[in-house]
């Protein structure tokens, strides 16, 4: 189930340790902004040490490493893969070239710890000019690739406009994200929702960026995972529907038709799938199982 | 590793745990302050000697101030510590 | 008639006052009091000794006290809260006697029911006329609500009112009326504002403070409770208050007008009182400067003594009224008693206050804490001491889920059709050995008993031994 990430900053013991209780699908244990620069030794060692010992529950966990650009990256991946990860996240991704050259170094290191080559996936954070117009080349770039994730606060720097909570000078970027993403076959997360307190423009946005495409959003904060979970999460509306979607193909057969219509329209084989990812999210997040 | 120099990791935060590691020419000798003392006093203790085994120090003076930290947190720590204290320049 | 003295000395003396006496005091100046402390210091002066201060309770400012008791002015203490300063002094065996603790509803009953005599009241007063007509609505040490001290000045053989703020008579937004007023003391201060109510209550960053309070929410809501009408209760803690937050949420989203909210009062009350989500609130006792400045303005936000509030032998009171109340907990143990009173190494930290009074009368009781603190279980086996009885604890709201008290199993059919992770309470304490790791034990507590713990029956629900 993928809908929420949220970043946890990975030099705080209260924070790690309670991360695996906070609703979200994802982890993101940061490495990065949340870590200055002579506590990046600390941070990886208790990241290290918490991801051995603490259990995350159902958590994906995700680590967004330090720049390939910077003296860090290569300790952090060192640090942190024996402890297996399900996804690195490196920041400020230009270029194809860029996820090639970590790809390389995953290689090496899965190797050399005895992990499962291949095991380790990228979500690449896409927070420049230059990496929003490469998404696809990005997302295409390695079979590693499991997301494009937007960063909007660095992005909007780098495109010299003021990032504001309606979000029209992201427009183009989400748009462009998500069709990267969505040609490549991966997943696209949103942005996070920097007003903490303002939960009903966190669901406003959360919906906006649902309606583009996007499979989940980061949040900064655990104060909006509820939200963000409740937004991309299928409605009852979607359930039902879905529900007899398969109904009427299940109809159609023991009636032996061939062709086969709900409320009028044709199902074809997009809305079938669309059907089939419904009831497999629905069953998740609900503990029950709408496919059986 | 050789404790060459004293260096200290960790915070005074809740949950954490501020480990200070000195050279010494006296095997292991651990000062340790805890809230949690008379819950876990014995077990700290003992993470923080089998850490410093695991590290391969066998010379250090450990002044450690807790306030509650998880075993992996005080293995961390620590680690940080004889790292920063083994470099050869000293820390910042 | 002339009430008002010269000083608190010949208030002290013309009030009869001798060795051997019970004087009372309130808490509404908090950790800024200053009157406790004076009142002692007079005494001591005078040579009196072998007095027992009866205060609602005792903060960390009161620490003087405890040279009190060692030079022997004092030799009885009864408080239904007792902070870390003196509570360390009590829990190391300072005082031969045991402190009686009660809560905030059970401390004005047994005055009032003669059960525990107060020989003089020392009353201190934000502003007072000269005969005694006073409020803790107005002066430069204003308070808010005086709730506390109105059995106080009801039943004392003497009534002393100690005040910064003289004002001419009548003060016509009277609290305690001069007819209950035997001495007026005009001194420089009552107490430093600084500590008596803080600027803002703000509302935690803390995220798993924030988790636990949108699970309690929800809890509240799942419950069925949260409807027109509705009644509310809260601390001014972290989880509490946030709860708050969360519960107002969901009353401005689906226009719920609740009745009130009651007890401590926050800011953060005041401003549901002022969004419509309540008609009133019932103020015992303000904790910031928004809820004094409620009090005085807001007509809808009313004083009520601590026998209005919650006192177990009143016809009915505010808490009786109470729909759902959320509280806090030091330690919780698997059948559901509460600690409020001693840390996890016995040492006396606070006390009931409210809490076992609330707890008992609401018709929901959720407590709100952290799976642990500090590698500290707050669920454990079993409480050091019993605070509140686990029968009057509904719900606890942790982090890591939500345990139904088994004595309510309606509740917990409606929270799991809510999608609430609902956990038995021993899977809970499990989990808090997993994480923490077994803890071994060695603190050190004697058999002798420093404090009686009165449950609101009045008699003896738990004691508290001497550590070390």
């Amino acid at each position: 189930m993928r809908r929420s990430m949220l970043f946890i900053p990975s030099n705080n013991p209260n924070m790690i340790v309670n991360g695996g209780v906070l609703g979200a699908d994802s982890l993101i244990f940061d490495l990065e902004d949340a870590v200055s620069p002579d506590e990046k030794d600390a941070a990886r060692d208790l990241l290290h040490n918490a991801l051995k010992a603490v259990d995350f529950g159902k958590c994906e966990i995700i680590v967004r490493i330090n720049g390939l650009d910077t003296p860090y990256w290569e300790e952090d991946l060192r640090s942190i893969l024996p402890m297996k990860p399900d996804a690195i996240m490196p920041p400020k991704v230009s270029d194809a070239a860029y996820i090639q050259r970590l790809d390389a170094k995953l290689a090496e290191l899965e190797r050399e710890f005895s992990l499962k080559e291949g095991r380790t996936k990228i979500i690449a954070l896409l927070e420049t000019a230059l990496g929003v117009e490469n998404a696809y080349s990005i997302a295409a770039a390695s079979p590693r690739m499991m997301a494009l994730f937007l960063g909007a606060e660095d992005l909007t720097a780098d495109l010299r406009c003021q990032r504001t909570k309606e979000g029209g000078e992201i427009q183009y970027a989400r748009g462009r994200l998500v069709c990267g993403a969505r040609a490549a076959g991966i997943e696209a997360y949103d942005t996070p929702f920097t007003d903490v307190q303002d939960l009903e423009g966190l669901a406003k946005d959360a919906a906006y960026a649902k309606s583009l495409g996007f499979t989940g959003k980061a949040c900064i904060s655990p104060a909006h995972v509820t939200t963000v979970n409740r937004v991309f999460s299928p409605t009852q509306a979607d359930i039902d529907y879905a529900k007899d979607v398969f109904a009427a193909i299940a109809e159609a057969k023991r009636q032996g038709k061939g062709a086969i219509s709900l409320r009028g329209k044709m199902i074809d084989a997009p809305i079938v799938q669309r059907a089939r990812m419904v009831l497999e999210a629905a069953s998740e997040i609900e503990g029950v199982d709408y496919l059986a | 590793m050789e404790i060459k120099h004293g260096a200290m990791a960790g915070t005074l935060e809740s949950s954490d745990i501020m480990v200070t590691v000195l050279p010494s020419s006296d095997g292991i000798q651990i000062d340790l302050t805890s809230s949690v003392e008379q819950y876990y006093g014995d077990s700290i203790r003992e993470t923080i000697t089998k850490t410093l085994e695991e590290l391969g120090v066998s010379s250090a003076r450990v002044e450690a101030v807790d306030h509650g930290a998880l075993d992996c947190t005080i293995q961390a720590r620590l680690t940080t510590a004889v790292r920063r204290a083994a470099k050869e320049e000293v820390a910042k | 008639m002339r009430k008002l003295c010269e000083n608190l000395r010949t208030a002290m003396e013309k009030a009869g006052l001798q060795s051997g006496m019970t004087i009372s005091f309130h808490h509404h100046l908090r950790n800024g009091d200053y009157v406790l402390n004076m009142v002692l210091e007079a005494a001591a002066e005078m040579g009196l000794r072998d007095l027992t201060v009866n205060a609602s309770s005792v903060f960390d400012c009161h620490a003087p006290l405890v040279d009190h008791i060692k030079n022997g002015v004092v030799t009885g203490l009864e408080a239904n809260y007792i902070s870390a300063a003196v509570g360390k002094a009590i829990s190391e065996g300072v005082l031969a006697k045991p402190v009686i603790f009660r809560s905030h509803g059970t401390r004005p009953s047994d005055i009032m029911t003669g059960r525990s005599h107060i020989d003089v009241a020392f009353v201190a007063a934000p502003t007072s006329d000269t005969m005694g007509n006073c409020s803790g609505k107005y002066g430069p040490s204003a308070c808010g609500s005086l709730g506390y001290a109105f059995a106080d000045a009801q039943c004392a053989d003497k009534v002393v009112i100690v005040t910064d703020n003289l004002v001419d008579y009548p003060l016509t937004d009277a609290s305690i009326t001069e007819n209950y007023v035997d001495f007026v003391v005009k001194v420089d201060a009552i107490g430093d504002p600084r500590g008596i109510v803080s600027g803002t209550t703000r509302m935690p960053k803390d995220p798993i403070a924030l988790k636990i309070a949108d699970y309690a929410a929800q809890a509240i809501d799942a419950s069925g409770l949260l409807k027109e009408g509705f009644s509310f209760q809260t601390g001014a803690g972290g989880a509490s208050l946030a709860v708050a937050d969360y519960v107002k949420r969901i009353m401005l989203e689906r226009k719920i007008q609740g009745s009130f909210a009651l007890g401590g009062i926050t800011g953060y009350m005041v401003d549901m009182l002022e969004a419509g989500c309540f008609k009133a609130i019932q103020d015992v006792q303000c904790f910031d400067l928004r809820a004094v400045q409620s009090i005085r303005e807001n007509s809808k936000h009313m004083e009520i003594t601590a026998a209005q509030y919650a006192s177990p032998t009143a016809k009915s009171t505010a808490a009786s009224n109470l729909d759902v109340v959320v509280l806090g907990a030091t330690q919780i143990d698997t059948d559901f008693n509460v600690n409020v009173h001693t840390d996890s190494n016995g040492y006396i930290i606070g006390g009931s206050g409210g809490h076992t009074d609330v707890a008992e009368e609401a018709k929901l009781t959720v407590i709100v804490a952290p799976l642990s603190r500090a590698r500290m279980s707050i669920v454990v086996d079993k409480v050091l001491t019993v605070s509140t009885l686990g029968k009057s604890v509904d719900l606890l709201v942790t982090q890591y889920g939500i345990a139904v008290n088994p004595g309510r199993p309606e509740l917990a059919e409606a929270l799991k059709a809510a999608h609430l992770p609902v956990k038995d309470i021993r899977d809970l304490r499990k989990m808090a050995v997993e994480i923490n790791g077994p803890a071994n034990p060695s603190i050190h507590l004697t058999d002798r008993v420093v404090g009686n713990v009165l449950g609101r029956n009045s008699q003896i629900q738990d004691v508290i031994y001497a550590v070390k």
